[in-house]
């Protein structure tokens, strides 16, 4: 195929040229493309997971089973998580990577571009066999997205459709997050130095360090699942000197940098509204690389606050519940130094900063959930209940998500040349902030009260609670449908913008005219405009 | 911009689209269609081989793309500091794949294996459950999985272990004389060294197949043999991948030389492999310290 | 934002208050643990308070710059940015000091709660305890009694999907028993606790204890209920476990000390006799309790 090499040769006109129809995309080398695509699966795919939400919620309206069978309902919730996890949060920042990641740094492209297709398009094919597994005889995975052994090798066809779907989301993570890497590693401008850098691209960095860490370990915990299922290996069986709770170790060895990796890249860009709408400088700038780096080296070391019902030594529990409970050091650390952005600045309140004010209240409220998780005796009483799943959700929707949201409204004009409905943005935001409480708040007291996660129907006394949660879920899930419908309409039919969408923004991609040329930046920008850039 | 016939050191090549990726992700996702099939016992278990095909067609097709580009020099010194960068990140993710089986190994070794013979926190497990089992190692657990009847034997170190180990050890030192001999310019001793490199690979694979055979057939040592044998056969078994696919790549890199590819300075695909070719020595290493020996 | 958060936090507190006094149909009232039945469970809550309340302190703190900035530096109130301010050592160095404090303070008393919870020695009664798909069985050690416990009929004719039997009508639905574990007040009771299949996980949340039942693993934990407090207390299996996770009550009944006494030695003479001229391997149903 040396010939397509040579054919770019011919393409003397390059800012500009696109490859047409089909090719552009199936073809992609461009992060734009590739960005685009990443944006779109994620999005699909958050539909997906909120569609199997809303089936959770709506078995869960009242008490007694209404529609669908207790292994359905199970294969719900696991299916919810893995796809929202995997297919919609994680491509999401992704594809925010792709998109950004060069136009900040001044680079042109990705460093690897055949590579970056390479990991996307392994995406729609994993999901495609995660999904298909609803189809086959015994349902699709019902053991939790956590997997646990013995539980997981008892579903039948879908199990090794899970395991191989795992297997590729995990290869498509690896091969991107190391695009990230060298991207910033190598493709920076001359004088874009390491601590000029704009917060998203060092979130991401890190991010990026912790995927090519912790995946191949899922990948690792996975394919021991596989071969205890099939080959006769022991290693979650006692009979043969193995242990269950092994697998839980390794698994949440992965499973706590995983949630960071969700979150990291979200504190990037809520670093990024609050200073462009506070119309001043990041406070605390290196403290907040430093911070970032910290949660990252921390999430290592606190997997099994996941485990502590399991039986560990003593010793074990204590030392998971002093790591953990530090993460709140770091944690603080952003959130204190977020409050001093705002403090004395000149403050607006544009759709991408209400997200991220919603994103400074609520994920420091999952926090503060979070740090009670930590207490072990406490969280002897929380764990496995419905309180898990208000922090969870608490960390999870409006902060990841609402991260994911701030970004997109942040730089969509940039990505369209395009300003979308202030207006319809504003009603988005406001839907889903209240939405969004009335569904997971209540889940606080649910798990207090005794209901325990992960069951199909309950106890009377907790009806009140899941319908209020419910209908925050419905409400929550309809507001979404604003969002598509907003961009599609921004897309079409936006008054223009310029470089600089927002007045306050700051950063080599508001340089950049709006759309951006097809190769970002062909010419390296000079120091007068990195500089101007990173004012932080 | 990026004009193959003419390198330009200021541009980094930004290649334009590539139909090789697509049939990667088309390749991988018929592998793993065809083993689910197989697995679960459906028809269509077949569609893992064009799988494979494919596979192999688009490494050829996509390296081939590149080291036609690499001989146009297209590519600039960043955009082989990226390949750099990404092979090392590559094989930091490949390490961290062996220390998830390792982690499996210490556990079992240091945790569970005694928690079952009733030391540490957990007495009652042994007292109630397992009353007649003694914490030891090796061992197929308390139910005695798997092996002949219940029993099996080890590999002693001693022996085609350390054989492999000095095989695998001379073949590290082997690829760093070929390297030397690249960056002198001395391609004769370049190639031989090389050829020797991947023979002494394949001599470690042919030996690890002898030894696997030998296992299985005599010493009742299998995959299904407890905790020992699925740390023992994932852990050497994955080694022995990679060593095997080491050797391949070793292989073709010596084909690419007796090609006249790689010029003293510029040698990425010569250096990335090597690296791999280290780190599957290391990783040997590890496993015939914590697998073999101790 | 803010006032919600308050006005979450103030329900709470609230919640607390009433207790588990407020007795109604209604689940409105459900708002916090309840403090149990025995010391452990007591001093947990305790705990689960004292880290509530610290939560909500640094919250109304935070929150409350945070409000204070939104309200104070708005641009459309004229407000203009001092952008000098981008970087504080003292201030830093002061947020990153308290909140270790805090921390520290927090992990006293849990250290010392969970060095407590783990002390199992000076038991008086053992009872080991199976979970399996779906259900639990105990087996008193010392006294030759064993038996299975399942969701009560009621309740499982109730949960069928076309069942038109109206859960509220079912007396404790889904959290009842056929035959629940009998223990006596004022005893240090261990559970030994392990999985028949998949891993269960045994909680009673009157008695702040949960505890993973682990297949080929025994898993130790222990409880006392006050002397004064015999009752009946529900509980849930905490591990999903397949399709019917949901429906794996645990139902404990705590008698005074006599009472147990009798219940027990009946049991031990009623299981002696099933099996005896039956020879049956499986152990008999107890009478009802
Ligand atoms: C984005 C994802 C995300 C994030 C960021 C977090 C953040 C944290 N999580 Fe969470 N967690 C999950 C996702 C996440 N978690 C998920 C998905 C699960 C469930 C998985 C499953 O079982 O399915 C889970 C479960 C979970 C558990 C296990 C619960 C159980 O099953 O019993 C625990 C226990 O320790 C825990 C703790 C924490 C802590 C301490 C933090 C900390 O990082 C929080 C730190 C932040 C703050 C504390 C707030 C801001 C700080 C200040 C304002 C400073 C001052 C504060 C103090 C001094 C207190 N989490
Ligand atoms: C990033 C991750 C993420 C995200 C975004 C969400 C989003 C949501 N989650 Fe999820 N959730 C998890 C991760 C996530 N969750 C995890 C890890 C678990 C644990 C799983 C386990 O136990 O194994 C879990 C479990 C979980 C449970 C517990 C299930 C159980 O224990 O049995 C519940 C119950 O309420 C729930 C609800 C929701 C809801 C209502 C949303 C909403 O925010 C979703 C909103 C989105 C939409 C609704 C889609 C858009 C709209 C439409 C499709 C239009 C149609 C709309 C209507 C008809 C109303 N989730
Ligand atoms: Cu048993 Cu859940
Ligand atoms: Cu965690």
């Amino acid at each position: 195929m040396a010939d397509h090499a040579l054919d770019a040769a011919h393409d003397h006109d390059s800012h500009d040229h696109k490859p047409h129809g089909w090719r552009r995309w199936v073809y992609a080398t461009n992060h734009k493309d590739i960005g685009t695509m990443y944006l779109v699966f994620a999005c699909t795919m958050f539909f997906i997971g909120g569609a199997m939400a809303m089936v959770i919620r709506l078995e869960l309206f009242k008490p007694g089973m209404q529609f669908v069978d207790p292994q359905l309902f199970n294969s719900m919730t696991t299916m919810h998580a893995l796809v929202m996890i995997f297919g919609a949060v994680m491509p999401a920042w992704t594809g925010l990577a792709n998109w950004m990641i060069p136009m900040q740094v001044g680079a042109p492209d990705m460093a690897l571009p055949r590579l970056n297709n390479f990991s996307f398009w392994i995406l729609p094919f994993a999901f495609t066999l995660l999904l298909s597994s609803l189809f086959v005889p015994g349902g699709a995975p019902a053991g939790g997205w956590t997997m646990y052994p013995p539980l997981v090798l008892q579903n039948g066809a879908s199990f090794p459709m899970l395991i191989f779907s795992i297997h590729m989301m995990g290869a498509s993570s690896i091969l991107g997050a190391i695009n990230v890497v060298v991207t910033i590693m190598n493709m920076r401008a001359p004088g874009m130095t390491l601590l000029r850098m704009p917060l998203f691209v060092w979130t991401w960095l890190i991010t990026a360090y912790l995927l090519i860490a912790v995946m191949p370990v899922l990948a690792g915990a996975v394919t021991m699942l596989l071969t205890d299922h099939f080959f006769g290996t022991t290693f979650f069986t006692a009979a043969g000197g193995g242990d269950p709770v092994m697998f839980q170790h390794i698994f949440w060895f992965f499973g706590h940098p995983e949630v960071y990796i969700l979150i990291l890249p979200a504190f990037g860009i809520v670093s990024e509204v609050i200073p462009t709408f506070s119309r001043k400088p990041l406070f605390g700038y290196e403290a907040m690389v430093y911070a970032v780096a910290s949660i990252a080296f921390l999430s290592f070391i606190v997997w099994a606050h996941h485990m502590f019902t399991v039986g560990m030594p003593l010793a074990a529990q204590l030392f998971f519940m002093l790591s953990t409970m530090l993460i709140a050091i770091p944690t603080g650390v952003k959130v204190f130094n977020w409050t001093a952005t705002m403090w004395k600045g000149s403050l607006s309140f544009e759709p991408p900063m209400l997200f991220a004010l919603a994103f400074l209240f609520l994920f420091t409220i999952g926090g503060f959930s979070g740090l009670m998780l930590a207490i072990v005796p406490a969280d002897y009483q929380y764990q496995d209940t419905y309180f898990v799943v208000a922090h969870f959700h608490y960390v999870l929707v409006p902060g990841a998500v609402f991260g994911i949201m701030a970004g997109v409204y942040y730089w969509l004009p940039k990505w369209t040349g395009h300003m979308y409905n202030v207006r319809l943005a504003n009603w988005h935001f406001w839907l889903s902030t209240i939405f969004v409480n009335v569904l997971f708040f209540p889940q606080h007291f649910l798990g207090l009260a005794g209901m325990p996660r992960r069951i199909p129907d309950y106890a009377v006394q907790f009806t009140d609670w899941n319908m209020v949660s419910s209908i925050g879920a419905f409400g929550f899930g309809l507001s979404q449908l604003l969002f598509p419908l907003l961009i599609w309409q921004c897309v079409r039919s936006g008054a223009k913008v310029g470089n600089r969408a927002w007045e306050g923004a700051h950063g080599l991609e508001w340089e950049l005219p709006s759309p951006p040329p097809y190769h970002s930046w062909t010419e390296a920008p000079s120091d007068a405009l990195i500089a101007r850039g990173a004012s932080h | 911009m990026a004009n193959p016939q003419v390198p330009d050191g200021n541009q980094y090549y930004i290649p334009h689209d590539s139909p090789w990726p697509i049939r990667g992700s088309v390749a991988l996702f018929a592998i793993m269609l065809g083993a689910i099939a197989y697995l679960n016992d459906w028809v269509g278990g077949w569609s893992f081989i064009p799988g494979a095909v494919l596979l192999a067609f688009m490494f050829f097709g996509w390296f081939g793309v590149v080291i036609g580009e690499s001989r146009h020099n297209t590519y600039n010194m960043q955009v082989d500091r990226s390949f750099r960068m990404g092979m090392m990140w590559f094989i930091f993710s490949e390490v961290m794949f062996f220390a998830a089986f390792f982690g499996a190994l210490f556990y079992a070794r240091v945790l569970s294996v005694p928690w079952l013979g009733g030391e540490g926190v957990k007495v009652f497990t042994n007292f109630v459950l397992w009353p007649h089992f003694e914490t030891s190692w090796p061992t197929n657990g308390p139910a005695h999985v798997g092996g002949i009847d219940g029993v099996f034997r080890t590999i002693p170190a001693i022996g085609i272990p350390m054989l492999n180990t000095a095989i695998l050890l001379t073949s590290g030192l082997t690829i760093t004389i070929a390297h030397h001999a690249l960056r002198a310019g001395n391609r004769g001793k370049l190639a031989l060294f090389l050829a020797l490199t991947f023979l002494l690979g394949f001599t470690f694979v042919g030996f690890q197949a002898h030894e696997y055979g030998e296992a299985y057939r005599e010493l009742g040592l299998r995959l299904s043999t407890g905790i020992y044998g699925s740390t023992f056969f994932m852990l050497t078994g994955f080694h022995g991948l990679h060593v095997t696919i080491g050797a391949i790549m070793l292989t073709v890199i010596w084909l690419r030389v007796l090609r006249g590819d790689f010029t003293p300075k510029r040698h990425f695909a010569f250096e990335a492999v090597a690296w791999y070719w280290h780190f599957v020595d290391v990783v040997w290493l590890g496993l015939f310290i914590f697998v073999y020996w101790l | 934002m803010m006032i919600r958060a308050r006005l979450a936090s103030l329900a709470l507190a609230l919640a607390a208050a009433c207790g588990p006094t407020a007795h109604a149909a209604s689940g409105w009232h459900l708002l916090n643990m309840t403090p149990g039945v025995t010391e452990m469970s007591r001093t947990i809550y305790e705990l689960h308070m004292l880290i509530f309340w610290v939560c909500v302190a640094i919250a109304v703190l935070v929150f409350g710059v945070m409000i204070y900035s939104l309200v104070k530096f708005r641009k459309s109130k004229g407000a203009v940015a001092d952008v000098t301010l981008v970087h504080n050592t003292q201030v830093e160095l002061v947020w990153t000091v308290i909140p270790v404090a805090i921390l520290v303070a927090m992990a006293v008393p849990a250290a010392r709660t969970l060095v407590a919870i783990e002390d199992t020695s000076k038991t008086e009664l053992t009872i080991k305890v199976t979970g399996f798909q779906w259900g639990w069985e105990y087996d008193y050690l010392d006294d030759g009694v064993t038996y299975f416990s399942h969701l009560d009929h009621a309740s499982n004719a109730a949960r069928q999907l076309d069942s038109t039997i109206d859960p509220n009508t079912v007396d404790n639905y889904l959290l009842n028993v056929d035959h629940p574990l009998v223990v006596p007040v004022g005893t240090k009771v261990r559970l030994l606790i392990t999985g028949a299949d998949v891993i269960h996980s045994w909680w009673v949340p009157a008695f702040g204890v949960k505890k993973d039942a682990i297949p080929g693993f025994v898993n130790e934990a222990w409880f006392k209920v006050d002397t004064d407090k015999p009752g009946l207390y529900r509980g849930q299996c905490a591990e999903l476990c397949g399709r019917d996770h949901g429906f794996m009550p645990i139902v404990v009944d705590v008698r005074t000390k006599a009472d147990y006494e009798t219940w027990v030695k009946a049991e031990a003479a009623a299981q002696k006799q099933a099996a005896a001229p039956a020879d049956a391997a499986a152990p008999a149903a107890p009478s009802a309790p």
